[in-house]
């Protein structure tokens, strides 16, 4: 039996260094406009549907699946640990659910420097603005989890105190569980690990339909913090 | 735990020192429970510091509802010389719910009274800082009432999912 | 302290003076421009800060490094459990009630199902209460375990939090052994415990037993005479006993200060009489003290259940009063009535005769009481867990006075608050 090596690229198709390339050019020449094969572009596209549409046209994701690579797989969590569910994810740093092994062993304290907030805990009325005003502290891209079933739903207790993370933030991967086991919280991040690989422009703005509330350095980038006009 | 009979003369001699502090007596599954009027907590406290109880372990709230009077506080007292507990009970109306701290004198009562302060609405006279502790401050209510209601989310079936509010949408 | 030498500038001989000196002491004579020495900065730690054991907030009133005050402030993990307590039958009160201090879970739901068990007047057999003991001991080992390894994390020892964890794992199988889950494993209920331990689970406690001795010199060897952690435990923060008493504190805290003050030889529950052990106690009352008294009860927490697996009588795991635990399963196929006591039990819960009864047990941070008020009916109608961490909190600002806030820091380690209890 004959066993044959082959590396895939998204088409399925085997991808060479040559053909890579040269599809880079075209794509480069498409949008400054030339004739490439016949082929020009539609004049009405603009800024993000047209990227979508010359990466249809033309294979040219490996930058993104590289960056989705580098991304996936150095998560820096942000320490956030609220109750009983904090115990367990100290338990995944401990040594036999080893999150080193995937080099997520990186705990950052500052918000600034982390990516992935683990929301670990029950999360009081008190709590909810704070763990609000952290998660908007962090950079993009983030990504969050909601461990344990208190602040996925409201878990064992249903009243008038807590209150679900859905309500006040964006989640990604829900870890049910009263606490998750170490072994399913790392599940829950392998997941989120896989869903970062996958589609690297899947972010919660497009599952929340929250494209265009983005705030980008340069526009009104000299403008002193503040409401405009202050 | 000091038996009925102790619990008896305890009684007589915090009576005989002042008449109208002890209501009640009740020695209920082997400790005895001493029931006073709201106005000679801190004196009676002391008395019995002299007798031998000198460290307070818990003060805590309950609600009666619907037995007037409905708010009750509960101090739990314990001779650590002859390993004894004593526990001293009042009840205040929701009308009037006013009741002396205790905190000059015992200092553990600081917290636990903004506590009851907190869950129930006995305003503690003389405390020191007597503000909410476990509800944010500017919270209106107070939730350990029984007449407060328990809240929460309505947990979503199939007939009723359509009706949550999905904050994203 | 002597002159700096020429060479060092202005503002490092002026940080130093106010860094390094007692309050109001100057080094020199010379004023300070802008009179840094008065200047009081009010930082707030917290509530998400990395050196706290929980959601706590503290706002400190600094003078250079040293804390003028501190004022902790709580409820940022409120979740309401003793309301939540009221609405459910007494049986489902116990997951609740777990959930409070999350690191002593057994000991919430022994203080809990103690109550309820005198209101009921109902016994408990002889071989439950081994049970519960073996339990609350390996749930007491495993706090201290934490305890030990978050400390040392804060002091800067982070090797400490893998070897306290790899012990940690070990006792959580036992507990997934014995109990089915790792954590707030309902095993206590009223009237003793849910399911008797199952076959190979003496052997592995045994072994357990026979290595902790030595895993925890390891920790000791590690910690114990380290400089770094004399310097900065030995003489910091002491509290004396009449203050500790004054603030209600009760546990290694209390017994660090000299008091051996402790309710499982005081007022034995659960047939901690027929063990031997001893009450490790403190001298000076300053952190290393108490680091030293936990470390100790681990030593006495294996000796007791070393005992209590030796002496493990035969017997039923729960009372056999039908009308409080649910009779076993194979009984359901042949007995009406025992189909019919698991149906009341199961859907209403058994009613509790109206009453007020408060239980004190010792867990590891202090005394654990539940106060429950029964009016009758099948739900409490007011659960109270007097938790020792929220009593013990208020020991930190006569602690923290005048020291240091790397001070403040060790001494909040040492003090050992679990939010989930102070904050219920």
């Amino acid at each position: 039996m004959e066993v044959i090596r082959q590396k895939l690229g998204s088409t399925g198709e085997p991808v060479n260094a040559e053909a890579l390339r040269s599809n880079t050019l075209r794509a480069r020449q498409m949008l400054r406009g030339a004739e490439v094969e016949g082929h020009t572009l539609p004049a009405h596209l603009e800024g993000y549907d047209l990227e979508q549409y010359v990466e249809k046209s033309v294979l040219t994701t490996t930058l993104d699946r590289a960056v989705a690579w580098g991304r996936a797989n150095s998560f820096f969590p942000a320490t956030f640990g609220l109750a009983c569910c904090a115990i367990e994810m100290m338990s995944i740093v401990a040594a036999r659910v080893d999150v080193a092994r995937f080099g997520f062993e990186a705990f950052r304290a500052s918000p600034r420097q982390a990516d992935l907030l683990i929301l670990s805990g029950r999360v009081s009325m008190k709590m909810a603005p704070i763990v609000r005003r952290i998660y908007d502290q962090m950079l993009e891209p983030k990504w969050t989890i909601a461990m344990g079933a208190c602040c996925s739903s409201m878990g064992v207790f249903n009243n008038y105190a807590i209150v679900p993370a859905d309500k006040f933030m964006p989640i990604d991967i829900h870890v049910p569980g009263c606490p998750p086991r170490p072994e399913a919280l790392m599940h829950g991040v392998l997941r989120l690990r896989q869903m970062v690989l996958d589609d690297p422009e899947m972010g919660w703005r497009d599952r929340y339909a929250a494209r265009g509330t983005e705030e980008l350095a340069g526009e009104d980038a000299d403008r002193p913090w503040g409401p405009a006009g202050a | 735990m000091p038996d009925a009979t102790g619990l008896e003369l305890l009684a007589q001699e915090l009576r005989d020192e002042d008449a109208d502090s002890v209501l009640d007596t009740l020695y209920f599954r082997e400790k005895g429970q001493l029931i006073i009027s709201p106005a000679a907590i801190r004196a009676t406290l002391a008395r019995l510091r002299a007798r031998g109880y000198t460290f307070l372990a818990s003060v805590h709230g309950v609600d009666y509802y619907p037995e007037e009077p409905r708010l009750g506080v509960h101090y739990e007292l314990i001779d650590m010389r002859r390993v004894d507990r004593l526990t001293v009970k009042l009840r205040v109306p929701t009308s009037d719910p006013v009741v002396d701290s205790v905190t000059p004198d015992w200092p553990t009562a600081d917290h636990q009274e903004r506590e009851v302060y907190d869950m129930f609405g006995v305003l503690f006279h003389g405390h020191p800082d007597l503000r909410r502790i476990l509800m944010p401050e500017d919270y209106e209510g107070f939730p350990q009432r029984r007449d407060y209601p328990v809240g929460g989310e309505p947990i979503l079936f199939t007939h009723n999912e359509g009706k949550s509010p999905g904050w994203f949408r | 302290m002597s002159e700096v030498g020429g060479g060092v500038s202005e503002y490092r001989q002026q940080e130093e003076s106010i860094t390094l000196s007692p309050l109001g002491e100057q080094i020199d004579d010379r004023p300070l421009a802008d009179d840094y020495s008065q200047e009081v900065l009010t930082l707030n730690i917290g509530p998400h800060h990395p050196a706290t054991h929980g959601v706590l907030r503290l706002l400190v009133s600094l003078q250079g490094e040293v804390v003028q005050d501190v004022k902790p402030i709580i409820g940022y993990v409120h979740t309401g459990i003793e309301k939540t307590c009221e609405d459910k039958a007494y049986w489902k009160v116990i997951p609740c009630v777990e959930r409070m201090d999350y690191l002593a879970y057994f000991f919430n739901a022994m203080a809990y199902c103690g109550a309820v068990e005198t209101l009921l007047e109902v016994e408990v057999p002889k071989r439950a209460q081994y049970l519960r003991v073996i339990h609350l001991e390996l749930n007491r080992i495993m706090s201290h375990l934490v305890w030990l390894g978050t400390s040392a994390l804060d002091l800067g020892a982070i090797s400490m939090v893998w070897y306290c964890f790899r012990d940690r794992e070990t006792i959580l199988d036992l507990f997934e052994y014995s109990t089915g889950q790792r954590m707030h494993t309902r095993y206590i209920q009223i009237g003793g415990v849910i399911e008797d331990i199952p076959t190979g689970f003496a052997e592995k406690l045994a072994e357990f037993v026979a290595q902790m001795p030595s895993h925890a010199d390891q920790y000791a060897d590690l910690l114990r005479k380290n400089e770094i952690v004399l310097q900065r435990l030995r003489g910091t923060c002491p509290l004396d006993e009449e203050t500790l008493l004054g603030l209600g504190v009760t546990g290694p805290l209390l017994r660090a200060a000299g008091n051996p003050w402790d309710l499982r030889k005081a007022a034995p529950y659960s047939s901690y009489e027929d063990f031997q052990f001893k009450i490790p106690v403190g001298t000076h009352g300053d952190n290393y003290d108490r680091f030293a008294v936990r470390l100790a009860e681990i030593y006495e927490s294996v000796k007791i259940i070393g005992q209590a697996l030796e002496g493990l009588p035969e017997g039923p795991h729960i009372t056999t009063d039908r009308k409080v635990a649910l009779p076993p399963r194979h009984e359901l196929a042949t007995s009406m009535e025992a189909l019919i006591h698991h149906f009341k039990l199961v859907t209403e819960g058994f009613r509790v005769p109206p009453g007020e009864v408060y239980h004190p047990i010792e867990g590891p941070r202090g005394e654990y009481g539940c106060f429950v008020r029964s009016d009758g009916s099948a739900k409490p109608a007011r659960v109270h867990m007097r938790d020792p961490s929220f009593v013990n909190l208020q020991a930190t600002r006569p602690a923290v006075r005048g020291a240091y806030i790397a001070d403040l820091i060790a001494t909040l380690a040492m003090l050992d608050p679990v939010l989930g209890g102070i904050d219920r």
